[in-house]
């Protein structure tokens, strides 16, 4: 098997040995999709039926398909390979004829292709039968929504692994972590929608890679993105994608030069 | 041919120091200061010093994984930070305080990643990894989860994960540390044969003096980011005192005894404690214990091996 191929596998049997945490992750996943829904159904019928051009089944297709995605991506941050600077464990994974960048990321597609299976697909078929929504019926909506998560995945991944290389500089990032965590619960359209927010908000958050991780897949997938504007959400996020690989990249060599490793 | 050659090569840190309740003043320490040596390949070299003097910092900068201040070090031919990955392929490294196994997963399951990662091919990798399961005896817990894993077996799992893609060289930080003695010797037999078989070069940190009489031929003492002692472990041994000391305790009071071939260095509480040193090529721990059993009822026995710490002072101070 190839090296990516086998990270893949490693990691998707690593993440199904926890079974109780992914059945708790549903459960918890479940029940605050609930009070989302709940939430974002008042705001909708408040406004007089539509708000931001949702109406009440593509709102309740939103937050399925959010809380859905939450396992695969994540919504918050990430500290495993900057516990790895801290400790110095990081030597390990320096130490192997495999790029840093390159093994956490297929790792990460094993880690989000088990949460999508064993957290994601319970939540859409539960979800969909408790709240009585109809999915989209179109086949090409799933294309574009498939390919659409999975540059959403990336781009969310190159976030995280930056986020975790500010390590190699400051070795402790539990700063950067909360911050980056409020950035992306508000700015994504995770909370509350991107079509929801004021202009000027909505602005900050078009101007940032984070609505590409999230809300643009989520619409893409639930079939509110169609036609012709497919193709610029897809191009932002390729582009975003690209911006991030660059930017990464640097920072990976960067940071490699520079990197003390802890520990004796 | 060489595998290891250092020049100059040192690594300062900055430590930075509080001084006062706002104010810090920064310090550099050289950790590892103009180290030059050479290794050639098939040596076993024992890399030894105390605590901070400076071994950990020189590994990491010979497998590329640390940069060096100044100075040039070239490991397998190649430049170690510029081509880490190519280097990763020729080297196998055991950090005995970190684990490069898969936590989770069963111990079988590393091994098979580490082959997809060196490209070793189905076959090839599976071959390599049977070979390894039968002499380190990793059969009885292969498919245990690693972190259910005893000290000494995840041990043995570690230095099969380094040798899965047969490197040339072997570096070992500290692989006995925390181990009791029968996994200790059950180790050091396996790499003794893997470098008889495979002729693979061997550079090992250790603070146990057993590891380096086992396995070293040749032994680099390291002080202060110095290396104060280069030669063949015999002359080492012609330099410093090596002797061990066993510690008897008696069941009752003994006159003091006389054991062959050691020097009765103790004589406490009435003879209960009887203490002598030999040295290791005369004669051995289970010999002074065969002939002291002889002579009374012994009820407790302790070794005292000779420190590196002590072993460095006085090379130490012969350097000065």
């Amino acid at each position: 098997m190839s090296p990516h191929l086998q990270l893949i596998a490693a990691e998707f049997r690593r993440q199904s040995t926890y079974r109780l945490a992914l059945a708790a992750g549903v459960c918890t996943n479940g029940i605050f999709g609930l009070i989302r829904a709940g939430v974002l159904l008042a705001a909708v019928e408040g406004a007089g039926g539509t708000a931001g051009g949702y109406d009440a089944r593509t709102a309740l297709l939103y937050v399925l398909w959010g809380q859905a995605l939450l396992g695969a991506i994540p919504m918050w941050g990430w500290n495993e390979i900057a516990d790895r600077v801290r400790t110095g464990e990081i030597a390990v994974d320096l130490a192997r004829p495999i790029d840093l960048q390159v093994y956490w990321w297929f790792r990460d597609l094993g880690r989000a292709a088990m949460q999508f299976l064993g957290r994601g697909l319970p939540i859409l078929v539960l979800g969909s039968i408790l709240l009585r929504v109809a999915p989209p019926a179109e086949p090409l909506v799933y294309l574009a929504g498939l390919v659409g998560l999975l540059l959403g995945l990336g781009i969310n991944y190159l976030c995280r692994y930056a986020l975790n290389l500010i390590s190699f500089w400051t070795v402790e990032t539990q700063g950067f972590q909360i911050l980056y965590m409020v950035l992306v619960s508000l700015l994504t359209g995770f909370t509350v929608p991107v079509h929801l927010f004021p202009d000027w908000l909505k602005a900050i958050a078009e101007a940032s890679p984070f609505p590409s991780m999230y809300q643009y897949p989520v619409d893409l997938i639930s079939g509110r993105t169609i036609g012709a504007e497919v193709w610029s959400i897809l191009g932002l996020q390729l582009l975003w994608l690209a911006i991030l690989l660059v930017g990464t990249r640097v920072m990976t060599r960067l940071g490699t030069r520079r990197l003390v490793i802890q520990g004796g | 041919m060489t595998i290891i050659e250092t020049e100059d090569l040192s690594r300062e840190f900055i430590v930075r120091r509080k001084t006062g309740r706002f104010s810090r003043t920064k310090q550099v320490v050289a950790a590892v200061d103009r180290i030059s040596c050479t290794v050639s390949e098939g040596e076993s070299v024992g890399y030894i010093g105390a605590n901070g003097a400076g071994k950990s910092t020189t590994i990491k900068m010979i497998t590329g994984i640390l940069v060096p201040s100044s100075g040039r070090v070239t490991t397998c031919g190649l430049h170690p930070v510029e081509q880490r990955k190519a280097l990763a392929r020729q080297i196998g490294v055991v950090f005995g305080q970190r684990t490069q196994l898969w936590w989770d997963l069963p111990l079988r399951e590393s091994f098979t990643i580490l082959g997809a990662i060196h490209r070793l091919g189905r076959q090839a990798a599976s071959d390599r990894i049977d070979q390894l399961i039968a002499e380190l005896d990793l059969e009885g817990f292969l498919d245990t989860p690693v972190r259910q894993l005893s000290l000494g077996q995840r041990m043995r799992g570690e230095v099969a994960a380094a040798l899965v893609h047969r490197p040339r060289l072997l570096i070992l930080d500290e692989p006995t540390i925390g181990l009791d003695m029968i996994s200790k010797e059950r180790l050091r037999q396996f790499l003794l044969t893997e470098r008889a078989e495979r002729g693979t070069t061997l550079l090992l940190t250790t603070h146990d003096m057993g590891d380096i009489e086992r396995l070293c031929e040749r032994v680099l003492v390291v002080d202060r980011g110095r290396i104060v002692h280069d030669g063949p472990l015999a002359e080492l041994r012609r330099t410093v005192a090596l002797d061990r000391t066993v510690v008897i305790d008696y069941a009752d009071p003994q006159p003091p005894h006389d054991i062959a071939d050691t020097e009765r260095v103790g004589y406490e509480v009435d003879g209960l404690r009887q203490s002598y040193r030999f040295h290791p090529e005369r004669t051995t721990a289970a010999k002074v214990l065969a002939e002291a059993s002889r002579l009374g009822e012994v009820r407790d026995l302790t070794l005292r091996e000779p420190a590196i710490e002590d072993i460095v002072r006085t090379l130490y101070g012969r350097a000065r």
